[in-house]
């Protein structure tokens, strides 16, 4: 007689908490054949608001962490991923309806491409930055620092590995995060949020949504605490007007991306969601 | 007599030879404008200098169409050593016309004689000779190797800087192998007109640069033009916001260099003489007309008084007057326009309960002057505290403690730069790392240099200009098709609706609606 | 033109200012805590007082009143009686061309060449009036100040007995640098009090801080107020025997010491650069620099001083340039 399961509540994920939507909306996950798999909550406009106040409210922390320590954390999470992969690649084989070898190789690229950022935690201002060589008697100096909060559409084709490629960049700098998941392929952004909710990233960095794209983006795109949108996944979507909303406070915007991958790893991921910061200092020995 | 009362000085005239009219510089050569000619006036005195072309949108597709051609059929095809090397030309060439650049700078703009002679025109030259040995040399610009060029370049700037702003785009377009259509402000378009015939002189390809005089109408017909891949503006952050919808959906490129209200932060511990020194120029430089100024002065409370004392009496030296006499410190305000601006803002300061104090000073009976001036007791909700005003007044606040001094340096949704004055270096540097602001200056101010990347924070804009940054920004990477998806059923690459640009700072919010719900209707 | 101050040593204002004794302690406790200087500010804002540009009546005005403040130097070992006549003689009558040339401020020195000097302006010594020429001292073994106090007293005492009206001390930059500034602040005091006549006037006491030795702003900044605090009626940038001498930064930054003792007691310093400033074009960025820092008050022989030889033939020739429309040569100006 086999075993009775117990299925797991999807929740959302914000400030390192995990509510149901407050307008008690969910939406039903299904296979690609259309079993059900699953209640996801259907986030709303609040939902993302409150969010954006938990990402704030995080950013002092996240981007004062010293990168050395902000690559830890990030590594971190590789390593808590590599623990959950078998249940990673059984949520995205069941939902993405793919060959387990499939599913595979997208969580291994996944936990890869993490590697990958944390790595640069402590080197991308030696690369984006430069020292000035000023006409003058001026110690100059430009580094990249995070921009704030982004908020980012994840690609809607990929359960974990597009979810990762656009989260992870972000994280780098010091930003704080606001990630739509993909609407049909919510599971896996869950599942990842318990690895955070287990990590040693503070609440709040990393808040997650699941539910509309269409309905959510347009909150966060015309947001005024929001410093960056990031419409890689949002390609589907009405995204001009996402960037038209986004001027209104002069954002950043990544338009959305095109080809096999959407989002492949760069370090132009991490600098386009930064600021030049140049300080210039006066010099003198007497 | 009074030995203060220095005897005028005035810079020669002589050196310039103007012409009665200008004409379009498209193709290399002049031509004339589809559009009404307009005047340019001195604004010191009022008096019209010249006739300036206007370039309606044929003019633009005509110059465009020369910036295309010349970048397809010659200068993306040159080697980045010539690109360099003609680059060296126009450097060398702006020192030898050095002094008549900087007068014609000075009549057009009304700014000192001894800013445009000793800031505005040498940068020029420092910032063509930078980025051209960068041309051969794009491998190392930080976006891979072999970069490639953007296309054409629709450049817009602002009058405050007019010749500065211009070398500012155009060198490291030119050094990373983009082609140009430039449009100058419309009150401030003689000295472009005069690297024109620089460019001529130089023996520049046709068509590399061409410079599009006009209002904001040709500004708007620039950045919504199909065939321009890279927008760079300077100026206002309203305008910047209309061009930020504007190009929206298309594959263009954008740098906006938009507004700002710096602080400029003074603690107990500051090198005093040099902490007023850096008061003054940061609000006071170019009459206050810069997007960088520091318009917010915040001062430790325990030497507020004594500071705003020495700020008075340092005021008090302070000459106003004709911008071409050499010993001119504050010169006109550009326009009628923008003296109104000034004019209704103090007012409203005044209202707001803050103080108002000039020096005695007596201002010319024509043109477009306004005194230096200190608002005290101002506070943080105040919108001479909140607005940009883009004059000479300064708006002086205090705090208590480097945290709080942050804190309100940042409560601004601009963040273009600051300034810090303390003798203490890690607090220096602690509060540097805090500020959010794309450039910080310690224990000095306004300092530029083609080195530098320049740019803001938030609504102060994106993207930076200067230095290996600001190559960086007409540069992408080899191979790299941009796959921008079309947005559903639309193209918005060849149909983009007009976006109003304004040419002062007050773009009308309805227009850019308009230009919003057209867009909406194209789909 | 000599000052009678009344006596209090040290500086009234001093002893006010500390509420208690002027001690090593109290000094280095007020001097350390005066704001520092930027220097890189610092010589930015002189380099744009030099950009000032003084043309027609006000450059006329200015070339006069350059030569009204000249302290005439010579202060070689080489120098003689007659050199020192030849000296008056061109102080005297400056323009020989031209009678309507202003006579300088002062004669400087060395202390044994004062009864050379006094005889040899004879009715053209101010002795102690407004008018007429005085004739200045260096003193308290200048240049190096290497000596026993006693020997610096009476260095002065001898100059201000043989009829010198102004006595340049220098200070004790060893022990500035050693952070004795109370040694260096009684021996100014000391010197003030050799300064005294036997009629119980002062002679003018201009304390030379030998900027080039100091090195720092801060350095030139707390000496300045040191020398201020113990009595000196005037700060003097260098002997001109170090390199760097007399500079516009530290002109400048001399002047706002004056300008805050100024705002803070109501006392006027005088100012003396020397050293290094030989051409009117020169000397007039110190005119604008004093103007534009401390007022125009400032420019006057009580009040301001340039420590120069060679600078007023300079002025001569631009003098005559303006008088006659023609630019004139060295040949028409006369070496004394």
């Amino acid at each position: 007689m086999s075993r009775l399961a117990v299925p797991k509540t999807y929740k959302l994920y914000i400030g390192g908490k995990f509510p149901r939507s407050e307008s008690g909306r969910t939406y039903e996950v299904t296979t690609r054949s259309g079993e059900f798999l699953a209640n996801a909550a259907k986030a709303s406009r609040k939902d993302a608001r409150d969010a954006v106040v938990a990402a704030r409210s995080a950013v002092s922390g996240w981007s004062g962490a010293t990168p050395y320590n902000r690559g830890q954390v990030l590594y971190r999470i590789a390593e808590l991923l590599e623990g959950r992969r078998v249940q990673f690649i059984s949520e995205i084989e069941q939902s993405e309806g793919i060959s387990i070898e499939a599913a595979t190789a997208q969580v291994d690229e996944a936990i890869d491409r993490w590697v990958w950022y944390a790595g640069w935690a402590d080197k991308y201002v030696q690369v984006a930055g430069n020292a000035n060589p000023v006409s003058g008697p001026y110690f100059n100096l430009s580094v990249p620092e995070p921009t704030g909060v982004v908020a980012i559409v994840a690609p809607q084709k990929s359960s974990l590995l597009g979810l990762v490629s656009v989260v992870a960049p972000a994280l780098v700098a010091g930003n704080t995060v606001v990630v739509i998941a993909s609407e049909a392929l919510p599971l896996s952004a869950i599942s990842l949020s318990e690895v955070l909710a287990t990590s040693d990233v503070p609440g709040g960095v990393v808040n997650i949504l699941t539910g509309s794209p269409a309905e959510i983006t347009p909150w966060l795109a015309s947001h005024a605490d929001v410093n960056a949108l990031d419409l890689t996944g949002a390609g589907d979507l009405d995204w001009i007007d996402l960037e038209i909303a986004a001027a209104e406070t002069l954002k950043r915007v990544l338009r959305p991306g095109g080809g096999a991958d959407l989002a492949a790893p760069s370090l132009d991921r991490i600098t386009a969601l930064t600021e030049t910061k140049t300080v210039w200092h006066t010099k003198s020995l007497i | 007599m009074s030995f203060l009362d220095y005897a005028p000085a005035p810079e020669s005239t002589a050196i310039l030879s103007l012409k009665n009219e200008y004409g379009l510089f498209i193709n290399g050569e002049f031509v004339d404008g589809n559009g009404t000619p307009f005047a340019t006036i001195s604004p010191a005195t009022e008096k019209k200098i010249a006739m300036i072309s206007s370039a309606n949108e044929a003019d633009v597709d005509r110059a465009v169409a020369a910036a295309r051609a010349a970048y397809d059929n010659v200068w993306s095809r040159m080697s980045g050593s010539d690109r360099g090397k003609y680059l060296f030309r126009i450097a060398r060439l702006v020192q030898e016309r050095a002094r008549e650049l900087a007068v014609a700078e000075s009549l057009d703009n009304g700014k000192p004689i001894k800013e445009s002679r000793d800031v505005d025109v040498p940068l020029v030259a420092a910032w063509f000779f930078y980025y051209a040995g960068w041309a051969d040399k794009l491998d190392h610009a930080g976006v891979g190797p072999n970069p490639a060029s953007l296309g054409v370049a629709g450049q817009i700037i602002p009058w405050n800087f007019p010749l500065l702003m211009l070398a500012w785009k155009i060198a490291p377009a030119l050094a990373a192998g983009n082609t140009v259509v430039l449009k100058p402000a419309e009150t401030t378009s003689l000295t472009a007109l005069l690297f024109a015939e620089i460019l001529q002189q130089a023996d520049l390809p046709a068509g590399v640069v061409n410079i599009l005089t006009g209002a904001g109408a040709t500004g708007s017909a620039l950045v919504n033009h199909g065939d321009v891949n890279k927008i760079a503006f300077t100026g206002s952050t309203n305008v910047g916001r209309g061009i930020a919808r504007a190009i929206a959906g298309t594959d263009k490129r954008v740098t906006l260099e938009l507004g700002g209200k710096a602080a400029n932060i003074v603690f107990d511990d500051a090198p005093i003489d040099q902490a007023i020194e850096g008061i003054v120029n940061g609000i006071f430089f170019n009459q206050g007309h810069v997007c960088c100024a520091g318009s917010r002065l915040l001062v430790q409370e325990n030497i507020h008084d004594e500071v705003v004392d020495r700020l008075k009496q340092r005021l008090s030296t302070l000459r106003l007057g004709d911008p071409l006499d050499k010993n001119t410190d504050i010169g006109a305000v550009n326009s009628a326009a923008q003296l109104e601006r000034i004019r209704t803002l103090s007012d409203i300061g005044e209202a707001e309960g803050a103080e108002r104090w000039s020096p005695d000073c007596v201002l010319p009976s024509e043109g477009f002057w306004f005194a230096p001036t200190i608002f005290t007791n101002v506070s943080t909700s105040h919108r001479i505290a909140r607005e940009e005003i883009f004059g000479p007044v300064l708006s002086v606040l205090t705090f208590r403690t480097p945290a709080e001094a942050i804190a309100k340096a940042n409560n601004t949704p601009y963040g273009l730069s600051a300034g810090i004055w303390s003798d203490k270096g890690s607090r220096i540097l602690a509060v540097a790392d805090k500020l959010r602001a794309g450039v910080i200056w310690a224990n000095t101010f306004n300092k530029f240099d083609p080195a530098s990347p320049f740019g803001g924070y938030k609504e102060s804009g994106y993207g930076r200009e200067g230095g290996r940054h600001g190559l960086g920004a007409y540069l992408k990477p080899a191979g790299s098709v941009r796959q921008v998806p079309s947005a559903p059923a639309a193209d918005l690459t060849t149909s983009a609706a007009p976006a109003e640009l304004a040419a002062t700072e007050v773009a009308a919010p309805a227009a850019t609606e308009a230009a919003t719900t057209k867009k909406k209707g194209t789909k | 033109m000599t000052e009678t101050t009344k006596a209090v040593v040290p500086r009234a204002t001093a002893l006010e200012m500390f509420d208690g004794p002027v001690t090593d302690a109290n000094l280095r406790r007020y001097l350390e805590g005066i704001p520092g200087v930027d220097a890189v500010g610092l010589e930015q804002r002189a380099a744009g007082l030099g950009t000032r540009s003084i043309k027609t009546t006000s450059k006329k005005w200015a070339l006069d009143t350059i030569i009204e403040l000249i302290d005439l130097t010579t202060l070689e070992g080489a120098d003689t009686p007659g050199k020192v006549r030849s000296l008056v003689a061109k102080a005297i009558t400056p323009d020989a061309s031209d009678p309507s040339t202003p006579r300088v401020a002062a004669v400087c020195v060395y202390g044994d060449m004062v009864p050379y000097a006094v005889q040899a302006l004879g009715s053209h010594h101010s002795r102690g009036t407004d008018s007429g020429i005085n004739v200045a001292a260096v003193a308290t073994a200048f240049p190096s100040g290497r000596a026993s106090l006693a020997v610096k007293l009476s260095d002065t005492a001898d100059a201000v007995q043989s009829g010198a009206d102004e006595i340049d001390m220098v200070i004790d930059r060893g022990a500035f640098l050693a952070g004795r500034y109370g040694q260096v602040f009684d021996e100014i005091v000391a010197v003030k009090e050799a300064c005294r006549r036997a009629d119980g006037t002062y002679a003018h006491l201009k304390v030379i801080l030998e900027t080039g030795e100091l090195n720092t702003y801060d350095n030139v900044r707390r000496a300045s107020w040191l020398s201020i605090l113990a009595g000196g009626d005037f700060i003097k940038t260098s002997t001109g025997k170090v390199s760097p001498a007399a500079t516009l930064p530290v002109t400048l930054l001399m002047l706002e010491v004056v300008r805050d003792w100024h705002r803070l007691t109501g006392e006027k310093i005088g100012v003396k650069p020397a050293g290094g400033i030989r051409t009117s074009k020169d000397a007039i960025k110190y005119l604008v620099t004093v103007a534009e820092t401390v007022g125009e008050d400032w420019l006057q022989p009580h009040l301001f001083r340039f420590g120069a030889s060679s600078l007023l033939n300079d002025v001569l020739l631009q003098r005559q340039k303006m008088t006659t429309g023609h630019y004139s040569g060295a040949d028409y100006v006369t070496i004394d």
